[in-house]
């Protein structure tokens, strides 16, 4: 069996070479999109897939009363030929509580970047402001979700508003680290041209410090996204009312599961959507690497 | 202008292992209008030398005086061509020059930093490409346009590490030939400090030649001068008396340090 490197299908992580190394040492990225490798790529993915329904169908064999595949696409099929219907705040088509979740989702990884980002260039650009910063980080950064959720209701009296504020505290560390990080690899090189020819302070933001930092950046943002979209999922179960992981919830608690494992679906489809398009950035960003 | 190194020393001390002096006592004056190449094995210094002078790095002990003063940090007035081109990937290289030349010489006026850009960029021949990225050119444009970027800060002295060596020969024998003739014609700046690895390649550019070395020798062996007028020629300079008598001395004093650093 052999791999192709040629066109993956675009839910690998993204290619190593993102650091602009000696010159003539890495070859240019080979073309993409050629039909073979493209096609072997899906072909192995449904392999994947083909497994995973097999251990599904397993375990459903084992279990009374866990739905088989079958059953959760059939119910996967008839929740999204009515999507968006609505019927009162406890009978709502699984499009409106998607709609519900991405909202909050986008909102707080938003406020994760806005203020992740700045965070992460100014501990990653000083010595100081890292070993300030970084046992912050550490110190918050293991705490679940759902244990912020309780503080953040107090505080926001308001379930929805609480959700958007634990995704924001979760994702922002992820961006944090890896816009630190980035920032703190400056080549050597790079640094010593701004230091020779004297860049300002505003000169070498814009012309080293960003430039250099922005794969990093996208690669933060995307585990960032990762994150918050499975975290909404746990906190809507806590909080109620409408979005995603509440419609699990309230599947569960009628006896549907056939429904849950559909959502399980729809989730994890929605979130290697999500995956992509940050896979898709980090590639635009990437640095090419200097011709021998 | 003139550059004074007095009783430079500089060490080293690795993660494991002894601290290790690389320049252990340099004395040297180079004059305006000099081209000075620093040439030996690896480990000798000659980079390390070069970094001090360029303030990119703080001596041990000893002074580095230029025009009487002791050099602060790094500065335009000592503008360096680095050794892996050092282009910013994402500027294209009008850019790169352009933007390095304004952080430098704030106080010049910009239409006169854009004309001084130009100028080098069509001196190295790069004027038409100088919209196209560093991930799209060649090394030798790369390193050409790093010649031009520096030339344009107007460098009391230009420093050079090693700037051709990941070249191919004939890029490497273009690059000196444009090196040369930028220095003599077009630019202001008059004095050159450049170290290098070929024996050929300072003899054809250098005035004079710091021949350096590992311990147990001391850090400059020897210095030689080159009496071969200009503008030389590559092809006809083998036949000059000087050029043999400094080939041999040289490749004499750099296999001594092989033989004693072995």
């Amino acid at each position: 069996m052999t791999m192709t490197t040629g066109a993956p299908l675009d839910v690998e992580p993204a290619p190593p070479n993102l650091v602009p190394g000696p010159p003539g040492t890495s070859p240019p990225r080979p073309a993409r999109g050629r039909g073979p490798d493209r096609l072997r790529a899906v072909g192995w993915a449904l392999v994947g897939l083909v497994v995973l329904g097999a251990i599904w169908q397993l375990g459903s064999a084992f279990s009374a009363d866990l739905p088989t595949p079958a059953e959760g696409l059939r119910e996967l099929g008839h929740l999204m030929s009515k999507p968006f219907y609505d019927n009162g705040p406890n009978d709502k088509g699984v499009g409106r509580h998607l709609l519900v979740s991405l909202q909050r989702v986008f909102t707080g990884f938003s406020l994760a970047a806005l203020v992740g980002i700045p965070l992460g260039l100014v501990i990653g650009a000083s010595r100081r402001a890292w070993l300030a910063g970084n046992p912050v980080v550490q110190l918050l950064r293991p705490v679940s979700p759902l244990a912020w959720f309780p503080i953040l209701l107090v505080v926001t009296k308001n379930p929805g508003k609480a959700a958007v504020l634990v995704i924001f505290v979760t994702a922002l560390w992820p961006t944090v680290l890896n816009t630190a990080a980035g920032a703190a690899a400056i080549p050597r090189d790079q640094r010593n041209v701004a230091l020779v020819f004297q860049f300002g302070r505003l000169a070498y933001l814009r012309h080293v410090l960003l430039p250099n930092a922005l794969p990093s950046v996208v690669t933060g943002l995307r585990q960032s996204m990762g994150i918050a979209w499975m975290v909404i999922v746990a906190v809507e179960m806590l909080s109620g009312g409408a979005g995603i992981g509440s419609f699990v919830w309230e599947s569960y608690n009628t006896d549907n599961l056939a429904a849950v494992t559909a959502a399980i679906l729809i989730i994890g489809a929605l979130g290697l959507l999500l995956d992509f398009v940050f896979l898709r950035l980090g590639r635009l960003v990437a640095l090419e690497e200097v011709q021998a | 202008m003139s550059l004074t190194v007095e009783g430079l020393r500089k060490g080293f001390r690795r993660k494991r292992g002894p601290y290790q002096e690389v320049l252990r006592g340099v004395d040297l004056t180079i004059e305006q209008g000099e081209f000075v190449s620093l040439i030996g094995h690896s480990g000798c210094g000659k980079s390390t030398l070069l970094n001090l002078v360029a303030g990119l790095q703080r001596p041990d002990a000893g002074r580095i005086l230029l025009d009487g003063k002791v050099i602060g940090g790094p500065g335009p007035d000592r503008a360096m061509v680095f050794q892996n081109y050092s282009l910013l990937p994402r500027l294209s290289l009008l850019a790169n020059v352009r933007e390095a030349a304004r952080a430098a010489r704030p106080d010049r006026a910009r239409e006169r930093t854009d004309e001084i850009v130009e100028r080098y960029l069509t001196a190295v021949g790069l004027w038409e490409h100088r919209d196209k990225r560093p991930a799209q050119i060649s090394g030798g444009m790369a390193q050409r346009t790093a010649v031009a970027r520096a030339f344009a800060v107007s460098p009391r002295i230009l420093l050079l590490d090693e700037p051709f060596g990941a070249l191919d020969a004939l890029t490497r024998a273009r690059l000196q030939q444009q090196l040369v003739e930028l220095w003599s014609h077009e630019s202001e700046t008059e004095t050159v400090l450049m170290v290098t690895h070929g024996i050929d390649e300072a003899v054809l550019l250098a005035d004079r030649i710091v021949v350096m070395a590992n311990p147990p020798q001391p850090s400059v062996v020897d210095i030689l001068h080159i009496p071969i007028a200009r503008p030389r020629d590559r092809v006809s300079i083998v036949e000059e008396p000087a050029f043999r008598a400094t080939q041999e001395r040289l490749m004499c004093l750099l296999t001594l340090d092989s033989a004693s650093a072995a």
